[in-house]
């Protein structure tokens, strides 16, 4: 008996214990992890992941679609040998910008109306993050998904030019003149979105406000150009294309990023004009962050 | 925990604090005022997220001007509105909320899991908020006022919407957080019959100005309160009137005041029990009158009684009155529709 009682005495000690509340008593990473965290959840939320099903349907399939004709590109490429890809990595923004139009107008909303919608804006201004931080983490992680939408593209369409054998240096460069021009593209329409999609926790008003000013403004814009180009006053071209979003970009990148200009009759800015191209976006970024900043003072507590 | 100074919040058009000075000890804490008082000024003031107008205040012996981002790592929030997105699961929201008060990714996961099954939330954590009936979404939001273990929680109204059951509950688990936890509370609410059970301390203010601070128990006293409620009968039509004046001739002293907030209230007359005798005295009253005794229950004071300005009484009282006489409007067509179907 005693013998098995102290053989096993393990089992008698073996009890389930309320061990009730526990306190915390470890690191508090403070405020920079707070809007670290805030990036990337906002970042993965742009892609639809640790969000439910069916709001990864859209960010998923617009992805795809943006990948897919630079996968035909390379493969076309591929097998009949070509030289030089049929399409600029600089262009390839420019061609595709209804996609990037459509992910910006459905993820702009879903990253920052949804808080002002329930009202978790209070929340995260109650702990160690401030508007800024907010403000800095929604945009950057606005930027960097439209970033990977955009990128992803140009990085197949350059593996892809790689394994045609086409000239390397030629190539490079190419990439990375793309890459620059995405990323400024990536800025200016995460900014303009942003903005858009604070004004209102109705996230169908964003949606619709953000595809109106990105497509109003550009079909305005190019009508306008064509008709200035049609009744010879080329001279006014350039000037016209300072005023929609993706012409802005391709000015930027018709002056200084070696691209040839999608505007009618190519008649793209020069270095002169192109400069106010740059200034222009610049301002619009800087003025995104500060309409943020503003419109976050309000909806504080 | 809280101290505050000489604390004014001016707006343009009105002043939402006006010089308060108070001092919050350890424990729970109820701040009361009514909707307007401030109570959501001084939260906001006391999170560092609001620059005071004048006067000083500290929580936690920081300065909350200059020191704000540190009070808001170790005080925890519960907003009065709905703040939770529904198309996440509680596990995941309060996750989040973690790393946002700066808990590491591990520590994060632990403690809401903990916290979670603390606040009484357990298979339904990974189902989507948005299914959550009115109660659970309150456990959700002080679980995330309380998932970084901070040294302070900040309630606003957390029993605004929840039944009687749900309120009970709720203030049940606020009492628990500090003797349990070991958390200091400050709550706010703009009912003060229900911080007398939960609150250790209860401060009062009233347009931005403090108009009580002491202990729950000094609030309330010990003497007891009969509630009575009587039949009519044909002799005495109204008999809670009848036996209202025979209880004075025999020297039994009346509350003036009536019960509110119940069905039949303008029926419940509120008797003060000088002891056991009193007891008697009603029921043979009640006996001596031919009136049939429904009820007779011991009741407790509420501190709100202690607060009740005269005018605001009458207020009520008139209120009562009307829903009275509709009442009784409503009985009698019930009574005509009877006697028709008897005859």
């Amino acid at each position: 008996m005693t013998a098995a009682d102290t053989g096993r005495p393990d089992v008698a000690q073996t009890r389930i214990h309320n061990i009730g509340y526990r306190s915390y008593d470890g690191p508090r990473l403070g405020r920079a992890y707070a809007r670290r965290s805030l990036y990337s959840q906002s970042l993965r939320g742009a892609y639809g992941l640790g969000r439910s099903a069916k709001s990864k349907v859209l960010p998923m399939i617009l992805f795809a679609v943006m990948c897919v004709p630079a996968a035909i590109i390379v493969a076309v490429a591929v097998q009949t040998k070509m030289s030089e890809l049929p399409l600029d990595y600089t262009r390839y923004a420019i061609t595709t910008q209804a996609i990037i139009g459509l992910y910006i107008a459905s993820q702009a909303p879903q990253s920052v109306s949804r808080d002002l919608r329930f009202r978790t804006v209070p929340l995260y201004f109650s702990r160690p993050i401030e508007r800024g931080d907010y403000v800095t983490a929604k945009y950057a992680a606005m930027a960097s998904a439209l970033f990977v939408l955009t990128a992803a593209p140009l990085v197949v369409l350059y593996l892809g030019s790689l394994l045609a054998k086409m000239d390397f240096a030629d190539q490079t460069a190419g990439f990375g003149q793309g890459l620059v021009s995405v990323a400024l593209l990536s800025l200016l329409f995460a900014g303009l979105g942003l903005v858009m999609a604070a004004l209102t926790p109705r996230r169908g008003f964003g949606v619709a406000a953000v595809i109106a000013v990105l497509t109003i403004s550009y079909g305005a814009v190019s009508t306008v150009q064509a008709i200035a180009d049609v009744q010879g006053s080329t001279d006014a071209v350039p000037w016209l294309g300072l005023f929609s979003p993706i012409t802005l970009i391709d000015g930027v990148q018709t002056a200084f990023l070696g691209a040839e200009s999608a505007f009618p009759g190519g008649q793209g800015p020069g270095t002169g004009t192109g400069a106010i191209y740059l200034l222009v976006v610049l301002a619009l970024i800087v003025g995104s962050y500060a309409a943020l900043m503003r419109r976050y003072r309000k909806v504080g507590l | 925990m809280i101290a505050t100074e000489s604390l004014s919040k001016r707006f343009p058009r009105v002043t939402a604090l006006d010089r308060l000075s108070v001092d919050v000890g350890p424990g729970v804490t109820g701040l009361v005022g009514a909707n307007g008082a401030g109570k959501s000024t001084l939260i906001k003031i006391l999170l560092g997220l609001s620059p005071a107008t004048e006067g000083t205040a500290q929580v936690l012996g920081l300065d909350v001007a200059t020191r704000g981002a540190e009070i808001r790592e170790r005080v925890g929030y519960m907003p009065e509105h709905d703040c939770l997105p529904p198309d996440v699961s509680a596990t995941e929201f309060v996750v989040h909320m973690a790393r946002m008060s700066g808990l590491p990714p591990t520590a994060a996961r632990e403690r809401t899991a903990d916290t979670l099954r603390h606040v009484g939330l357990y298979e339904e954590r990974y189902r989507p908020i948005g299914g959550y009936s009115t109660g659970m979404k309150q456990r959700v939001k002080l679980a995330q006022a309380l998932v970084h273990d901070p040294q302070l929680v900040l309630l606003d109204e957390p029993t605004n919407g929840l039944d009687p059951v749900g309120r009970d509950e709720m203030l049940g688990l606020i009492r628990r957080v500090h003797t349990d936890f070991g958390i200091s509370v400050l709550v706010t609410s703009h009912l003060l019959g229900e911080l007398e059970r939960t609150c250790d301390h209860v401060v009062v203010i009233d347009g931005g100005t403090l108009l009580r601070s002491s202990s729950t128990s000094d609030f309330t006293q010990t003497m007891a309160t009969l509630a009575v409620e009587v039949t009519d009968s044909d002799e005495h039509p109204d008999g809670t009137l009848a036996l209202r004046q025979e209880l004075q001739e025999r020297g039994v002293t009346l509350h003036a005041r009536v019960e509110d907030g119940l069905p039949g209230a303008g029926h419940v007359l509120l008797v003060e029990a000088a002891g056991e005798e009193t007891y008697d005295v009603v029921r043979d009253t009640v006996a001596d009158l031919g009136l049939g005794l429904v009820r007779m229950e011991q009741r407790r004071h509420h501190i709100a009684e202690v607060f009740r300005t005269d005018q605001q009484a009458d207020q009520q009282a008139d209120q009562q009155d009307g829903q009275h006489a509709h009442e009784q409007a409503a009985l009698q067509a019930a009574q005509r529709g009877g006697g028709r179907d008897g005859s």
